[in-house]
């Protein structure tokens, strides 16, 4: 019980259990999963799907993160995987045809590895700061997508192309196996080998850790390279999901949402020790907050009072001072309750 | 180690040539100072390509176009001199902006209106500065906060663009004071007012010097006993009514207030504020630079124009420029820690 309560997820495990009860209170349907042509439907199905290119950029995020940077480019790195995608579609005499989109698929994710490279050597070589490093690609990044669409906004019809972000596979989405890979491979390298642990040496202490034998240039690089390759597929995802590439709507804002999940999660922006389950509920927390926000009939254009009312909650509760309080109110309770089994006992 | 180390060279301070130590007095200028050059470079190559680009008329329109984003890069200065970030403006721009459109159209004389829209400006800039300093929230994640508070009741205000009828509000922006063919309006008298202001209280001002010193060392500064904590959130205040005043420009600018307006907005002001030559890590800047930062946005944004060029690759060169400026700040920071 005590390792329950003492573990860094309670709190963000504890905030997705609550969205989710309220919903299910709200309207009984929420945890219904209906079976339509032996595909799953259903608004918890919609959330999993839904979450993906978010859970993406969030899991490149958490890796930066650890690193104590911070990627703020991942928005303008998603409208260029999905412009240049959908460009070379438009562009090609064969749409529908998958060798097509496979292209057209790794001349995006190639030039978001490109991006992700430039970033990371303005951090790990130049020693910019992390903010201002990826705020250049981030103001530049859009004026490149605008340029690759030529200021319009692309719509084009191929069905490989389509069933990324809305295609089913054995009854699932096909989002969803790619959120999975992404979580699996991440877990894989971070957790199941000493990366991770090293990522987290540099985040704690940066010189300490180069004194100690750290690589940390390469691994400094090596996240920002993570954050762009993890952003561009989800640019290209986001992209299927509306079949238009929108250089300005394209991951507006995923950056802020994406380092919200990750601080919802439980990982410190100070860098250091880093949780992946933690983005994973970060993510869902999210995800489910604006599907709940959506039901409730609020304009989606007025969430972002209730994203931000989130994001005070979340920091309050994280904070020292309110720690504090907790903690100084606890005692007084304890200290209340001490006398009396001191009588008893007596 | 048994050698006895030979005693410090009587002639060291001597050997540093004079003029490098009063050169070094400016150092901190010096990014400023190329800000200052790659304007006059920009408005000199523009006026060389095109040969009508220096004119009174151009000039003055690239003041009162860009009068928002200078309030904004003012009470942004202020924030990252301290070592802080605000990301929270462009939003809390069209809040105020909406605001005081819809208050007008519901009759609200303009006389409540503008104070009320500096107060809701200076209510999100409280906010985040006691997130800041008492909640110990970083910056960045507590201007997030103020960033989707402000965007998010811009769209309880109203869902659409709201037309300003009022008067007094567009007399700030369509009265015209020539002298010859240049031309100032109240908006632009406000803002060279703002930006008058705004470098006096740095310069002069105990509050000012606190600014720089929290920017330069918090603990330093609050070892010696600088009222920091009151600082820290006094500059996010600015920052909120400067974006307050921002809203009132935007909003006499277009005529308009609407909810969308300033997305991506803060970014800008941030890139106008380093390329003017203020140090990201705080402590080192000026709010004339903030100024020329604008101006060098402005103008490459009319060059552009003039250009014919589609408008992306104002982005990509403001990239550009943030990006040389950065470095640039880089090897003056380098060249100070090794010092």
């Amino acid at each position: 019980m005590r390792a329950v309560l003492r573990s860094r997820l309670l709190w963000p495990v504890l905030a997705l259990v609550a969205l989710v009860v309220v919903n299910t209170v709200a309207r009984p349907s929420f945890l219904g999963i209906t079976v339509r042509d032996g595909e799953l439907y259903g608004s918890l199905i919609d959330i999993l799907r839904n979450s993906a290119p978010l859970m993406l950029v969030a899991l490149g995020m958490t890796i930066v993160i650890a690193t104590r940077g911070i990627d703020l480019s991942v928005g303008a790195i998603m409208a260029v995987s999905g412009s240049v995608s959908l460009t070379f579609i438009d562009s090609s005499s064969d749409p529908d045809g998958v060798g097509t989109v496979m292209i057209a698929i790794v001349m995006g994710v190639a030039l978001a590895l490109l991006l992700g490279v430039w970033n990371g050597f303005l951090v790990a070589v130049l020693g910019i700061q992390p903010i201002i490093a990826t705020l250049v690609l981030m103001l530049a990044g859009r004026g490149v997508a605008l340029l690759i669409t030529d200021g319009f906004i692309t719509t084009v019809t191929s069905a490989p192309y389509r069933f990324m972000a809305q295609g089913y596979l054995v009854g699932l989405p096909f989002a969803l196996y790619v959120s999975l890979v992404a979580i699996a491979v991440i877990v894989l390298l971070e957790r199941r080998t000493a990366l991770g642990m090293l990522t987290e040496a540099v985040g704690i202490n940066p010189s300490a850790s180069r004194l100690a034998g750290v690589r940390s240039r390469g691994i400094v690089w090596g996240a920002y390279i993570a954050s762009g390759v993890l952003s561009g597929v989800a640019g290209i995802l986001y992209s299927s999901n509306i079949m238009a590439a929108d250089a300005n709507a394209a991951g507006l804002y995923i950056e802020l949402y994406a380092i919200l999940a990750v601080v919802l999660g439980g990982t410190s922006l100070m860098g250091g020790r880093f949780s992946i389950a933690g983005t994973v509920i970060g993510v869902l927390t999210i995800q489910t907050l604006l599907s709940t926000i959506t039901f409730l009939g609020v304009p989606p254009a007025v969430s972002p009072v209730f994203m931000a009312a989130a994001v005070i909650i979340v920091v309050l509760i994280q904070s020292p001072r309110v720690h504090g309080w907790t903690s100084a109110a606890a005692a007084r309770l304890r200290a209340r309750r001490t006398p009396e089994r001191t009588e008893v006992t007596a | 180690m048994t050698t006895i180390a030979p005693p410090p060279a009587a002639d060291a301070p001597t050997a540093r040539p004079a003029l490098g130590d009063r050169l070094r007095r400016f150092a901190p200028l010096s990014p400023t100072l190329a800000a200052v050059a790659i304007l006059v470079v920009l408005f000199v190559g523009a006026e060389l390509t095109f040969g009508n680009f220096i004119t009174p008329r151009n000039l003055s329109a690239l003041l009162l176009d860009n009068a928002y984003l200078i309030m904004l890069a003012v009470g942004l200065t202020f924030v990252i001199l301290t070592g802080g970030i605000d990301l929270s403006v462009g939003s809390v721009m069209a809040f105020t902006g909406i605001l005081g459109a819809k208050m007008l159209a519901d009759g609200i004389p303009v006389l409540v209106v503008l104070p009320a829209m500096i107060l809701g400006g200076a209510a999100i800039g409280a906010l985040i500065g006691a997130l800041v300093q008492y909640f110990d929230v970083q910056p960045f994640i507590a201007s997030l906060a103020g960033l989707f508070l402000a965007r998010g009741f811009a769209f309880v205000v109203s869902l659409s663009s709201i037309r300003v009828e009022d008067p007094v509000v567009l007399w700030l922006q369509s009265t015209r004071l020539r002298i010859g063919d240049w031309y100032l309006t109240p908006t632009g008298i406000i803002a060279l007012l703002v930006v008058a202001i705004a470098a006096a209280v740095l310069r002069w001002t105990r509050f000012g010097r606190t600014v720089y010193a929290i920017g330069g060392s918090e603990q330093s500064a609050r070892l010696m006993g600088l009222a920091v904590g009151r600082t820290k959130v006094i500059v996010y205040l600015i920052s909120g009514v400067c974006g307050g005043l921002a809203g009132l420009m935007l909003t006499a600018y277009s005529g308009a207030g609407y909810p969308l307006n300033g997305v991506g907005t803060e970014l800008d002001a941030i890139a106008a504020v380093v390329i003017g030559g203020t140090l990201l890590a705080g402590g080192q800047g000026y709010v004339l630079g903030s100024l020329v930062g604008v101006l060098v946005y402005g103008g490459i944004k009319s060059v552009i124009s003039f250009t014919g060029a589609d408008q992306s690759w104002t982005r990509i060169i403001i990239g550009g420029l943030l990006l040389l400026f950065i470095i640039v700040q880089r090897l003056i920071v380098a060249r100070a820690d090794r010092r």
